[in-house]
């Protein structure tokens, strides 16, 4: 994290452009853009104004957009209830499928089932959100006409309003995490199903589901975890993208604004906001390895 | 070990006969993958040779036609015709793709291995790598390219450092593994200096998942190209490029849905064809790993 700190400091001081001449406008004599430095503490040596900088970004300042001439956070805020769903509802779609598709392709290794598995997970990994995204949109709101084309409802207004325009976005996303799950699920399934438990297991008589259920996806959900918490940084990315094509108004959308406006501190904030929740989401599945596997202990 | 000199009349043919054969038999995604590529390759090499005019062209009367006789992919919101430039945007698909799984293949390998043999370097370097995959690599890439003036260079450059730390950190396990190996003990102890060790032991041992490697960065590169072009940072306008194509007709997509779905089409057969020929690579080099993915 502290690198990341670094990185997005870096990222703002070496930006072209004087943010102080920005704020005071073109007409702005040089005395006036001068004092505005001293104020901003332009003029400080890199490490100075970098410790300023940290300890203004510890108290939950993230500095002021150039453009929207508000706190970052704040816009940031006013956004994330989007993204979150979004996210949310892209994990539990991903999930739900891919854990079941994993485990009937270990189960049934070698066969058509496990082939058609993998077959979906390649081209799941081989196209982009955006082009899912459009493929969906062409698919089920302009010819088969039953979701609505773009846009987003608050869940605030109700599930049954919010739930037409999220199903197409979370499948975007869900596609490519879909196939890594599932990928990640069946190695993992494979490794255990050869275990010598599971043959004792499936002797004393257990039912395929229990067996498949209790014992292997049991042991096997230490790496399907992890890959759940890799699968973040995917969703990250997605969430760009996918908002993009919907045009949803979350924070993915807003790091697109303030990279083509060159709004520096908004992009700074984003990629710290993006890049602390994916160190947290990875630091739970960390914690969730003592839940899943008792003999791990920290 | 030097191969004795063949001393008949005649050569023996290199390829054994029916060798194609086999090797469609037991690898058959990598053929196919490659096929595809090899198909590609040659549409971007011989993109104006086969019946493009200038992509860059205007020609205003022939706004957003429909595909047909004359403009096969029609033609888009200022009547620059789609065929060309898709053809076209298969170069900087390409480019990008190889130069950045070739760089950062490169540049990973000389960190990992360094990382792997020296503990103050990997205390250090590793660190950074870890700081970098915190950051979603699409974002890290977005972040650069706001920095930088839009070019090829520099998306190139954008992708190579945001891919890095994934191969660094690929190569140091591969490093830190192959060290303990009884191979690299035996020449250790017949006096064999630590970078002879290097380049003659590990070296050669990490080439083939290396490659496998290479291979899925070249995919997520032709992504993130594309994404970074989409959302309007990556390869600037002027050239065409599938994700400025996509990028132009994402406004017009009611009116005009081939404008989006044709270059889509292309950019999915390409990281297909890409990832489809490590799979097959994958099964080939590694069998250990093919077993479990």
């Amino acid at each position: 994290m502290g690198v990341v700190a670094i990185f997005v400091f870096s990222l703002l001081y070496l930006s072209p452009g004087d943010p102080a001449a920005i704020i005071a406008g073109d007409q702005a004599t040089t005395e006036v853009v001068e004092q505005i430095r001293q104020q901003l503490g332009l003029n400080e040596p890199f490490l100075s104004q970098f410790g300023r900088w940290i300890w203004r970004i510890l108290h939950g300042d993230l500095g002021y957009s150039i453009f929207a001439n508000q706190p970052v956070s704040q816009m940031i805020l006013q956004r994330v209830e989007p993204t979150v769903a979004l996210a949310i509802c892209s994990m539990l779609v991903s999930v739900l499928f891919a854990v079941p598709l994993g485990v009937v392709a270990a189960w049934k290794a070698g066969t058509w089932i496990d082939r058609a598995v993998m077959a979906f997970a390649v081209l799941g990994f081989s196209f982009p959100a955006f082009v899912i995204g459009y493929l969906l949109i062409f698919g089920l709101a302009m010819w088969a006409n039953i979701l609505p084309v773009q846009g987003y409802v608050s869940i605030s207004k109700g599930v049954l309003a919010f739930l037409p325009n999220i199903v197409m976005p979370s499948l975007t996303l869900g596609i490519v995490l879909i196939a890594l799950i599932a990928r990640m699920t069946r190695a993992s399934m494979l490794e255990v199903l050869s275990q010598d438990y599971i043959r004792t297991a499936q002797s004393k008589g257990l039912t395929n589901t229990k067996v498949l259920v209790g014992h292997a996806l049991k042991n096997a959900s230490v790496p399907i975890v992890t890959t759940i918490g890799l699968a973040f940084a995917l969703l990250i990315s997605g969430v760009v993208v996918t908002e993009t094509v919907f045009a949803i108004p979350g924070i993915g959308r807003l790091t697109v604004d303030a990279i083509l406006r060159r709004d520096y501190p908004v992009i700074q904030g984003l990629v710290l906001v993006f890049s602390a929740s994916y160190v947290l989401i990875n630091l739970l599945v960390d914690i969730s390895y003592t839940f899943l596997d008792p003999r791990i202990r920290y | 070990m030097t191969a004795l000199p063949y001393q008949g009349g005649t050569s023996a043919p290199i390829v054994r006969p029916g060798a194609l054969r086999d090797l469609l038999r037991r690898h058959p995604t990598a053929v196919v993958g490659g096929f595809l590529l090899v198909v590609i390759i040659a549409i971007a090499i011989f993109a104006p040779y086969l019946g493009t005019v200038d992509p860059q062209a205007l020609s205003p009367i022939r706004r957003l036609r429909p595909p047909n006789a004359e403009n096969w992919f029609g033609t888009d919101s200022i009547g620059r015709d789609i065929y060309s430039r898709v053809l076209y945007g298969a170069r900087i698909s390409l480019i990008v793709g190889f130069s950045v799984a070739v760089l950062s293949t490169a540049i990973g390998l000389v960190v990992g291995l360094t990382a792997g043999f020296n503990r103050v370097i990997d205390a250090v370097v590793m660190r950074i790598m870890d700081g970098l995959m915190a950051i979603p690599p699409i974002l890290l890439a977005i972040a650069l390219m706001a920095l930088t003036r839009a070019s090829v260079q520099n998306v190139i450059l954008a992708i190579t450092i945001a891919e890095v730390p994934r191969v660094a950190r690929l190569v140091r396990s591969l490093g830190l593994s192959l060290r303990e190996q009884p191979f690299v003990e035996a020449a250790r102890a017949a006096g064999t200096p630590s970078w002879r060790i290097l380049l003659r032991h590990i070296l050669p041992n990490t080439v083939p998942p290396l490659i496998v490697q290479a291979t899925y960065v070249c995919a997520s590169a032709i992504i993130i190209e594309a994404i970074l072009s989409f959302l309007g940072a990556g390869t600037p306008p002027t050239i065409p490029s599938w994700g400025n194509i996509i990028a132009e007709g994402r406004v017009l997509f009611l009116v005009a849905a081939y404008i989006i779905l044709i270059p889509s089409i292309f950019l999915s057969l390409t990281v297909l064809a890409v990832n489809l020929l490590g799979d097959g690579l994958r099964d080939a080099l590694d069998p250990r790993l093919a077993r479990g993915l």
